[in-house]
């Protein structure tokens, strides 16, 4: 081959690689990517609910079997278009299985017979310390200032490395299509669906909270399910903490979760 | 010297045809998961990766491989592993195109993939893999040309690319290790939380690499006539020996801490692995019991000095080798990690017929690189006469 | 260099076609719309025409940002109003007709965003 041609195409191919590269290093300066494009300010709602960290205290002495968390489970389905997928690629925000699904850490050999028989709900733990958010490659998974692990599904690749990260199995991949496992309209129609080849998960309802209203299984429990501020030594989840016995899932991570049982 | 592909041979041509048509027919399974999502595999909520990522790993190690020839070489000025490194080389980039496709077709949104350069995250291991994975691609792709250019013409390699020699061999293993830290950091999965995974992989990778490498050589010795050399053979042989022992070591490691501690997390991933669950075997199962076997029996022939050294048995050694190095990193693996699942239950998952498909089609694409940098590669060897004898 | 005029020619008009459309962009023309119809009952949307027409993209880019990851959910918008940040609930309200507002204009100029596979468009149904 020409020397010169060869030597023209090795910087041909040196400055696209340059030009390229210096365009993606400007794109993830943060701020660079068109932010502060709005001649407008940013606020946040009059009625929002506020925390330090929201957390949720669930009293499983005032539910049996898992029927009894079913209107729960409807409930968050309805407000966020959740689907119901009959079989293993399913997606579940909101659920309930037995004592020894929920905890497996086998804490006693022999708890009383109605714990042992009782149904426990699942959900997302908002972890203090959340393993999900910390191996995203994108941060479409990340925390918000009140402790809520929350999701933007339109960044969120599916490469599903917070599912193998979750130890409490809280996240849904959508194998399917969610709108052909809905009716059409879906059930909420101020509340967006999600599309194919997402990770979601339940988000303790930041949309309600933003609008001043509890979380959809909260307000479908009948003051069963109390949710409030952690770090408020006043708050009714406190409170609660307080004065009765409570565990959590798998403790022993150091995930710090947000959800408590009442046992 | 991409003028060495216009002239070959027609069965080569034949068999880059076959190739082609084989990735495309692979690639129609690949548009309707596009089309249809992953539901056509047979993945779950709670076996969330499967096939695609395990071949991803396996394929790292086969990447990071590489270094067991450039190594000896370089840091040893071991001269008679020079004749074979370039295959190494371009093997490892046939390998790190097989991952970089691998993770694309696992995901569920690749459209998207280059959120992970836009939005980058120091916090997640997947954003140094990308990293290291894309510079280790680099190194061998600059490594490989270069010295193959000055080959031909000659003379020695320029002297800039001795610092990046000797960067590609920490870099090896630093794509390895990192690939490790994916499943070795992660809190709740018993299976792949334990601090001797980079150190498993890295065994893994040292004996299973280097052995295909060797079969590969194997058959383009019958193909073409190229001679990689005895000695070089007896060599990495050896190599590829002493990183089995260790690799099974480790495994024993293992599989001492599960069960000797007793905790049942540490030992139920492993039980259910071999002995299945409520007393019925699962179907990897059988596969790891074979790689187990598989694995003894290898070293069992490839110890001895004489078996060893012996034409006809060491490939078939190296075949053993290869399959129980694979059933535990490409299978069980991933296998391990998922089940049982977070609740203690166990949901099967076996790849369905699509998703193999799909995989299969990547393993063509990177048949189809090796091929054209191989051919590449044996004809500047054989025009400066150093390819056979 | 071998042919080196030809090479050189081809490289140019290369060079000139490749980039034919930013000359042709900056060559400066007058708006022309693209026959969308806006909503009859307002008179101004958040901000003025000319800024919502060249950058209502990266303006819901930023609001999905400020409201998912800042928690900040309302727009002060510059004449003053206050707006609930949310595609589906704020803009598709007045925007009711995607087919002659949002899709006339998108597929025009040939972009073909998926806000819809999950944003529910008004009156939606299969």
């Amino acid at each position: 081959m020409n020397k010169s041609r060869r030597s023209f195409l090795k910087v041909a191919g040196l400055s696209v690689f340059a030009l390229t590269g210096g365009l993606a290093a400007r794109a993830a300066m943060p701020g660079a990517a068109g932010a502060g494009i709005a001649p407008g300010g940013y606020a946040k709602g009059e009625k929002a609910l506020r925390a330090g960290r929201w957390a949720m205290v669930i009293d499983t002495r005032k539910f049996a079997g898992p029927e009894d968390y079913e209107p729960l489970a409807e409930a968050c389905r309805a407000a966020h278009n959740v689907p119901r997928i009959p079989d293993a690629q399913n997606v579940k925000w909101f659920w309930a299985d037995s004592y020894e699904h929920c905890f497996p850490d086998d804490m006693n050999a022999y708890p009383d017979d109605k714990t042992r028989a009782r149904a426990y709900p699942l959900l997302c733990n908002h972890c203090a310390n959340p393993p999900c958010v910390r191996v995203c490659p994108t941060q479409a998974t990340y925390k918000t200032e009140d402790g809520i692990v929350a999701m933007d599904y339109h960044r969120c690749i599916g490469c599903r490395f917070c599912m193998a990260g979750c130890p409490y199995g809280a996240r849904s991949f959508n194998f399917k299509d969610p709108r052909k496992f809905l009716p059409s309209p879906p059930p909420n129609p101020d509340f967006p669906t999600r599309m194919i080849g997402v990770v979601e998960k339940c988000t303790f309802c930041a949309e309600r909270l933003a609008a001043g209203k509890m979380p959809a299984c909260v307000e479908a429990s009948d003051g069963r399910v109390l949710f409030g501020d952690l770090e408020d030594a006043g708050s009714n989840v406190r409170r609660a903490l307080a004065a009765d016995f409570s565990i959590r899932r798998k403790p022993s991570l150091g995930t710090q979760p947000g959800v408590y049982y009442l046992i | 010297m991409l003028e060495k592909l216009l002239s070959a041979s027609r069965a080569y041509y034949v068999w880059l045809g076959f190739l082609l048509c084989l990735i495309a027919g692979c690639g129609l399974a690949y548009w309707q998961q596009l089309r249809t999502g992953l539901s056509i595999t047979g993945m779950s909520r709670d076996v969330s990766w499967g096939l695609y990522i395990s071949q991803f790993t396996y394929f790292v190690g086969v990447a990071a491989s590489a270094v067991m020839l450039v190594l000896p070489a370089y840091f040893h000025h071991y001269k008679k592993f020079k004749r074979m490194i370039i295959l190494g080389e371009f093997m490892a980039v046939a390998a790190v195109v097989m991952c970089a496709l691998f993770i694309v077709v696992d995901l569920g949104q690749p459209q998207r993939m280059l959120n992970v350069m836009l939005h980058p995250s120091p916090n997640s291991v997947m954003f140094y893999d990308m990293l290291v994975l894309i510079g280790y691609l680099a190194l061998n792709i600059v490594i490989g040309w270069v010295t193959l250019e000055a080959e031909r013409l000659g003379v020695e390699p320029p002297k800039w690319i001795k610092p990046l020699i000797y960067l590609s061999i920490l870099w090896a293993f630093s794509i390895h290790t990192v690939t490790a830290f994916l499943y070795a950091g992660i809190p709740g999965r018993h299976y792949w939380l334990t601090a001797i995974m980079a150190a498993r992989f890295l065994s893994s990778a040292f004996c299973s690499g280097p052995a295909i490498l060797l079969l590969l050589v194997f058959l383009v010795r019958r193909l073409t006539g190229f001679e990689p050399g005895k000695d070089a053979v007896r060599t990495l042989a050896t190599i590829i020996v002493y990183a089995m022992c260790v690799n099974v070591f480790f495994y024993a490691l293992e599989l001492f801490t599960a069960f000797y501690s007793q905790i049942p997390g540490h030992a139920e991933p492993i039980v259910f692995l071999f002995a299945g669950h409520d007393g019925h075997l699962a179907w990897v199962s059988y596969w790891m019991w074979a790689a187990a076997v598989m694995a003894f029996i290898s070293l069992a022939l490839l110890i001895p000095p004489s078996s060893r050294d012996n034409p006809a048995l060491l490939p078939f050694a190296l075949v053993l080798l290869v399959a129980a190095t694979w059933i535990d990193k490409g299978l069980g693996l991933l296998v391990g990690g998922f089940t049982p699942n977070m609740y203690e239950t166990v949901t099967p998952y076996m790849p369905t017929a699509r998703e193999i498909i799909v995989a299969l089609g990547v393993y063509a694409i990177g048949a189809l690189v090796l091929s054209l940098l191989w051919k590449i590669a044996l004809d500047v060897k054989r025009e400066v006469g150093n390819f056979s004898g | 260099m071998y042919n080196a005029k030809a090479v050189i020619a081809g490289i140019l008009v290369f060079a000139v076609l490749g980039t034919a459309p930013f000359w042709a962009g900056m060559t400066g023309k007058e708006y022309r719309s693209t026959g969308i119809i806006p909503p009859k009952d307002e008179k101004s949307c958040i901000e003025n025409a000319e800024f919502m027409r060249a950058e209502h993209m990266r303006l819901l880019n930023e609001w999905r940002d400020e409201a998912l990851r800042g928690e900040n959910r309302v727009y002060a918008a510059s004449g003053g109003k206050k707006w609930n940040i949310s595609l589906q609930n704020t803009c598709l309200k007045c925007h009711s007709n995607h087919e002659e507002f949002c899709d006339r204009c998108h597929t025009a100029n040939s972009v073909y965003p998926y806000c819809w596979t999950c944003h529910i468009l008004p009156g939606e149904s299969k």
